[in-house]
């Protein structure tokens, strides 16, 4: 059902539903499951399968939201200091007597700002592309997260504010719940709803977009100031999570994530890819993360490692696609002039 | 005519000039050291490996890229030179600029091949490739410091040493801007750079070899990134796995507060050089007049976007007044 109707006419077939990098995304996930459970013998348990993602759903929510962004072509490299903004301007709000639900409101309030703040930049100024603008605001952002606190950290807050992080229903995480509901809501968003389409259409041919009516600066908008309410929604399962908050928070988030949603399908190129792929490729590096922490293995190394799926993923899909970029090349064959049929005959 | 086109267009360049003398004043009211001549020779030594990387900077973004892995490729390379240095003091400094070079050279001429022959997005990759070479630097040191006793005095020379009075780095950073003054105004594959970069499109058709072209500019860029890496770690007598982080924006910021526009094909030199002092300043002179250097990032990131945004408005600007001349 979450094909990619760009085609006027879908039809079924075994082939193309399984050709499809989804499955080859599963694969990998079995593959990642395989290694582990051969490094731990209580690898597979409920508790790790429920356990494990309260490690490193925070970033999660960011790659919903960075799915859209990169399926219209953009790029938000300002995700990161989004995140440790809210969560330094929470904390000093907190311990300056702010409630603690207000304090998750400005939170909120304010990763929203940060993606406004970008949005209108982006959409007042056309000429700039948006690597310029987030890579501005992300230096910003995270300078003004140091002029506020320094190289401080704060915390202290209440005991009921870390079961954010921590608690579960059942047996089921809090931060998971909270999750799915926000998945469901971006893949319903991105693929159900007339605003999905206007993404995907943007991605595909901006101009064409906008002269087919679409108010395209809306929704780059809209797409900035969901990025970052979701920067908001990291900030605090993050500090939930760490029990207290410094400037330096969330470094390299946006790596991660951009690397999440490549690995999950979605070309860089815009207009193609689809949410369940990221979604997929979330669970994936975060168990890769969770084995190599069994065999004990320097947080270097991951570095390297999500680098290498970044751009592995990235030549793997514009081989893939290739068929589709050469079309580009054939307008330019088609300014030479056609040969004159009396020399073909000579 | 002539004059009046030739006033618009070092218009830019006197704007930048008039702000420096600006903040000179300024800071000189505020603390009276900051124009004497040790200050400036220090403040002009500290800029120089921000020149070296900032040339190669605009390099890349005239063909509408750009690269956030120079940090990495600083360290990496800084690292390794520092590494050998330690394993074999006899060796000459000449040999560990050469290899602190090969070194970037070789890193640069992967990240080229990645996006100029697979067509991948500069941001996407050099993001990736700053995270891999970050790594490695890692793995290389081994997580350790190389500090100044484990250096030979002839290598910390490369940096300390002095020419008739001149500091090494003021030297090293002249010499390549002024090769590279030549190399983009004068030389045929200058001049591809900047058509790669006004209409790529254009340039395919009319024979350039686009490709070679974005290939080149990245390899020259971790070739200039290796050099500044041994300079970096002789002038601060130590290298660690986390040197230089960050400092790739300080280079775009540089490129950008130059006038290098960054959706390709244009920039000067000249530009280049008055926003790499400018920069130079605001990164240098901040804590003489006792701003806290908290605010140095905040700061920089104004500045960036600043000039970003002043790009653009003064470009709409020029546009209407020329539709307006023509009555349009």
């Amino acid at each position: 059902m979450m094909d990619r109707s760009i085609r006027a006419v879908k039809v079924w077939s075994w082939r193309t539903f399984f050709f499809q990098w989804e499955w080859l995304l599963v694969l990998i996930f079995i593959a990642v499951n395989i290694v582990n459970s051969n490094l731990s013998p209580y690898y597979f348990s409920v508790d790790t399968f429920l356990g494990t993602p309260m490690s490193f759903l925070d970033k999660a929510f960011l790659v919903l939201p960075m799915t859209m962004v990169i399926i219209l072509g953009n790029i938000d490299i300002s995700v990161g200091s989004s995140v440790a903004l809210s969560a330094v301007v929470m904390a000093v709000t907190y311990n300056a007597g702010l409630p603690m639900p207000l304090a998750l409101l400005v939170c909120l309030a304010v990763g929203t700002t940060c993606g406004l703040i970008n949005g209108l930049l982006m959409t007042k100024f056309k000429e700039l592309s948006s690597v310029i603008v987030t890579l501005a605001t992300m230096i910003i952002f995270r300078g003004i997260a140091y002029v506020i606190l320094t190289d401080q950290a704060s915390g202290e807050f209440p005991k009921w504010y870390s079961s954010l992080g921590w608690g579960s229903i059942g047996k089921v995480p809090i931060i998971l719940i909270v999750f799915a509901v926000c998945a469901l809501a971006f893949g319903l968003l991105l693929h159900k709803t007339s605003f999905g389409r206007k993404i995907y259409g943007m991605g595909n041919n901006l101009t064409a977009s906008r002269y087919s009516g679409i108010k395209t600066d809306s929704v780059i908008m809209i797409v900035s100031v969901l990025t970052g309410l979701m920067a908001g929604f990291t900030a605090l399962f993050l500090t939930s999570r760490m029990g207290s908050t410094r400037p330096n928070v969330a470094q390299g988030y946006e790596l991660e994530v951009i690397a999440m949603v490549v690995l999950g399908g979605v070309s860089t190129s815009g207009g193609k890819g689809r949410i369940a792929g990221p979604l997929l490729a979330i669970f994936i590096i975060g168990f890769l993360n969770y084995g190599l922490g069994l065999v004990n293995i320097q947080a270097q190394v991951l570095l390297i490692i999500v680098g290498l799926l970044l751009i592995l993923s990235v030549l793997v899909l514009n081989i893939r696609f290739r068929g589709t970029q050469r079309s580009v090349p054939s307008a330019v064959k088609s300014i030479t002039p056609p040969e004159h049929p009396s020399e073909s005959s000579s | 005519m002539r004059r009046a086109a030739t006033f618009s267009e070092s218009f830019r360049e006197l704007g930048l000039l008039g702000f420096i003398v600006i903040v000179c004043a300024i800071f000189q009211i505020r603390n009276h050291n900051f124009l004497t001549l040790s200050n400036i020779r220090d403040l002009l030594a500290n800029t120089a490996i921000l020149s070296i990387l900032s040339v190669g900077m605009m390099m890349v973004i005239l063909t509408r890229g750009i690269d956030l892995s120079i940090g990495a490729t600083l360290a990496l390379a800084g690292m390794i030179s520092a590494l050998t240095v330690n394993s074999y003091r006899a060796i000459s400094p000449v040999l560990s600029l050469l290899q602190g070079t090969a070194v970037g050279l070789v890193v640069g001429a992967v990240i080229g091949l990645v996006i100029a022959r697979f067509n991948v997005l500069p941001i996407i990759a050099t993001l990736g490739f700053m995270n891999i070479i970050r790594g490695v630097t890692y793995l290389v040191s081994k997580g350790a410091w190389v500090s100044s006793y484990q250096m030979s005095d002839g290598f910390k020379q490369i940096a300390t040493g002095k020419v008739l009075g001149v500091s090494n780095l003021i030297i090293f950073a002249v010499v390549i801007n002024v090769a590279f003054f030549y190399f983009i105004n004068h030389m045929k594959t200058g001049r591809q750079i900047y058509a790669v970069g006004s209409n790529p499109d254009a340039a395919s058709i009319s024979g350039i070899p686009r490709t070679r072209i974005i290939f080149l500019v990245y390899a020259v860029m971790g070739a200039l990134s290796g050099f500044a890496g041994v300079l970096w770690v002789a002038k601060f007598a130590s290298a660690q796995g986390d040197t230089a982080t960050g400092y790739e924006l300080s280079v775009i910021a540089a490129a950008v507060l130059g006038g290098v526009s960054i959706s390709g094909g244009s920039g000067k030199v000249s530009g280049l050089i008055l926003g790499t002092i400018l920069l130079g300043i605001l990164n240098n002179a901040l804590p003489l007049i006792n701003v806290s250097p908290f605010w140095q990032q905040a700061i920089q990131g104004v500045v960036i976007l600043a000039a970003v945004l002043t790009n653009v408005l003064v470009k709409r600007n020029n546009q209407h007044f020329a539709l307006r001349k023509r009555a349009i």
